[in-house]
């Protein structure tokens, strides 16, 4: 679990861009030690290198890259899925299977409570240790877990509970059995169901938005994204293979993608950004299980009170405004 | 996508929707004779266009975009383009290795005449009046960005106005990266109004042509009342060479052809394309008359 990851997030893996900030920490964890070691009072030069490291958290975290994000959003002590529920779904009692072919581990689906809010909770869980991220395949799903979402979506829509999904993909699973039992299918029917679905739905980015795999439990009232996690038609090392002809050209093309929160709120891809910790959801589990907690509890509060009529007309509206088109005209051509 | 093949392997990309790299070329050669990439025989190219661009020896389907394809299902003359002055923006402003989105844009304008990768319109079939939208596999590969993705909407919206029953003709590699997460969120953004269609009791059928792959297919492509495909169409998610490197293993035979699709139980129905107007029209008679 992240817990322990407070100050020094994961020692085993350290982003490039983190260099100096994980030395500072290690410095800063030094000095305690000796101080309480020998006695000697220290604590002057503590304070002054915590300000240090506070300034550099700040400096480096204001103005992450694009590609830097990414990493983030990718960075193996980030919370996943799994830790956001153990921090803030009481009562959570997971709902197994999608009743056709099997219980892929990938969606997480199941009953709680947030805050006061009773709700179907759908949540795609990478697995913290090799054992875990095994079982749950890195978080890409196959059609089954995305049929198994659906199934619980309708038990939602009939006994009027909202439903929350919780996004963390590099994509649906790109194998035979995927394709054998047609992810693009459970794909495209979920999104079409969520569009219709008769109680609210809130999404929320955590960590990763793999293209079609994201958007097949992302359909919903209000998309929201932490912070520093990404959401895009296609991975950054994908892209940069197909039009820069190497995968190391990833940086530009996250640049390119525009795939960061703030970005994609700018052109109403999304509707909300919530607040990291300093330094990213990794250096402090419950501050950022806190902050994603009270944007659900809040905006479901929000939205439960509109009629089904408005909140799906609402939905329809807000789905139908999405891309940028010109007519002829402006474009100076004739057809 | 339109452009060459991607070398590595995250687990998932939209790179893959180019389709395996061992299928040869199926455009149509210029000149009087053409080769049929199947059976390679020699065809004489007038014949080819006659038998609506299938091969006269061995059945082959080459592929055919847009307005040839339109003009081949529905009656003639009686295509009503709507719809035809939306054109793509450049949202991102997407620059790549010197490229700019907007400049690719011009030049697959200036080569297939048209301002993006889709039809749309009202036309009879066989008589019976429909809305239609057919895919221009030529224009970027046929990919979905805003303008295919408001279009698909709007004549579905269109078709529910006017209780029309709904033909979509699918050639895509995919959506479009050039537009980011715009041309992703046409996903849902065509799979919703498909949902307002079919409340409406709308009657859709979605035909799936060589190529049909990644976001296309995962959205409107795969939500049809009755899912018709071209005989040895490729209908996938993701590519096959990112699939063959997440599983380091060889894909079985005929994996993502429109018969491995019919066998593993997502097409209605494999359809020669000399068959397709009947079949709409007999389809239509049953279900929308």
């Amino acid at each position: 679990m992240a817990k322990t990851m407070e100050s020094a997030p994961n020692g085993s893996h350290v982003l490039p861009f983190e260099k100096v900030i994980v030395q500072l920490d290690r410095q800063i964890s030094e000095m305690e030690a000796q101080q309480a070691q020998s006695g000697k009072d220290f604590s002057a030069e503590i304070r002054q290198l915590r300000a240090q490291y506070v300034s550099l958290l700040h400096k480096t975290y204001d103005n992450l890259s694009p590609w830097e994000t990414v990493q983030v959003a990718r960075h193996p002590g980030r919370p996943l899925a799994g830790d956001y529920i153990e921090q803030f779904v009481k009562n959570w009692q997971e709902l197994h299977g999608d009743r056709r072919f099997a219980d892929d581990r990938a969606i997480r689906c199941g009953l709680g409570r947030i805050g006061t809010e009773k709700a179907v909770v759908i949540a795609q869980h990478k697995g913290r240790d090799t054992r875990e991220k095994i079982e749950c395949n890195f978080g890409c799903a196959h059609p089954e877990g995305y049929r198994k979402a659906l199934r619980v979506m309708r038990l939602a829509e009939k006994f009027k509970l909202p439903v929350v999904t919780l996004i963390d993909t590099q994509g649906a699973y790109p194998g035979v059995g995927s394709e054998e039992r047609c992810v693009a299918e459970a794909i495209a029917v979920n999104m079409l169901e969520m569009s219709r679905l008769k109680t609210p739905i809130v999404c929320v980015v955590i960590g990763e938005g793999g293209s079609g795999g994201a958007l097949g439990i992302g359909v919903g009232d209000r998309i929201g994204m932490l912070q520093f996690s990404y959401y895009s038609v296609i991975s950054p090392e994908g892209c940069a293979s197909i039009l820069w002809r190497t995968g190391e050209k990833a940086p530009e093309a996250a640049e390119a993608l525009k795939l960061t929160a703030k970005h994609l709120k700018a052109i109403d891809v999304i509707d909300d950004i919530i607040p990291e910790p300093l330094g990213g959801a990794h250096r402090n589990l419950s501050e950022a299980a806190g902050n994603l907690e009270r944007y659900i509890v809040r905006t479901l509060r929000q939205i439960k009170r509109l009629s089904v009529g408005d909140l799906l007309g609402n939905r329809y509206e807000r789905w139908r405004r999405m891309g940028k088109v010109v007519s002829a005209d402006q474009t100076g051509q004739s057809t | 996508m339109a452009e060459n093949q991607p070398e590595q392997a995250s687990p998932y990309d939209s790179s893959a929707f180019s389709g395996p790299q061992t299928r040869k070329k199926r455009e149509m050669p210029e000149g009087l004779w053409m080769r049929c990439p199947q059976c390679e025989a020699m065809l004489y190219r007038k014949v080819v266009a006659e038998n609506l661009d299938v091969c006269t020896e061995c059945q082959y389907h080459f592929r055919v975009g847009g307005r040839r394809r339109i003009q081949q299902i529905v009656d003639t003359d009686s295509f009503e383009e709507m719809f035809a002055d939306i054109a793509p923006a450049d949202p991102l402003e997407f620059k790549w290795s010197g490229q700019t989105y907007a400049d690719r844009i011009r030049k697959e304008q200036a080569k297939t005449g048209n301002l993006e990768a889709c039809l749309t319109g009202v036309a009879y079939v066989k008589g019976r009046r429909v809305a239609l939208g057919a895919m221009d596999g030529d224009f970027l590969m046929g990919s979905m960005g805003s303008v295919l993705g408001e279009k698909i909407t709007l004549i579905t919206e269109e078709a529910a106005k006017q209780s029309l029953p709904l033909i979509i003709v699918s050639m895509s590699g995919g959506a479009r990266m050039h537009e980011g997460a715009l041309s992703l969120m046409q996903m849902a953004k065509t799979s919703a109004s498909l949902g307002r269609f079919d409340d409406a009791g709308g009657f859709f059928i979605s035909i799936l042509t060589d190529p049909t792959t990644g976001g296309t297919m995962a959205s409107f492509a795969m939500l049809g009342d009755i899912i018709i495909a071209e005989p040895g169409a490729l209908i996938g998610f993701a590519g096959q060479r990112v699939i063959a490197n997440t599983i380091k293993a060889e894909l079985p035979e005929g994996f993502q052809s429109a018969e491995f699709l019919m066998q593993k139980g997502f097409v209605d129905m494999i359809v020669a394309r000399k068959e397709l107007r009947s079949e709409i029209a007999r389809l239509i008679d049953y279900c929308a008359a």
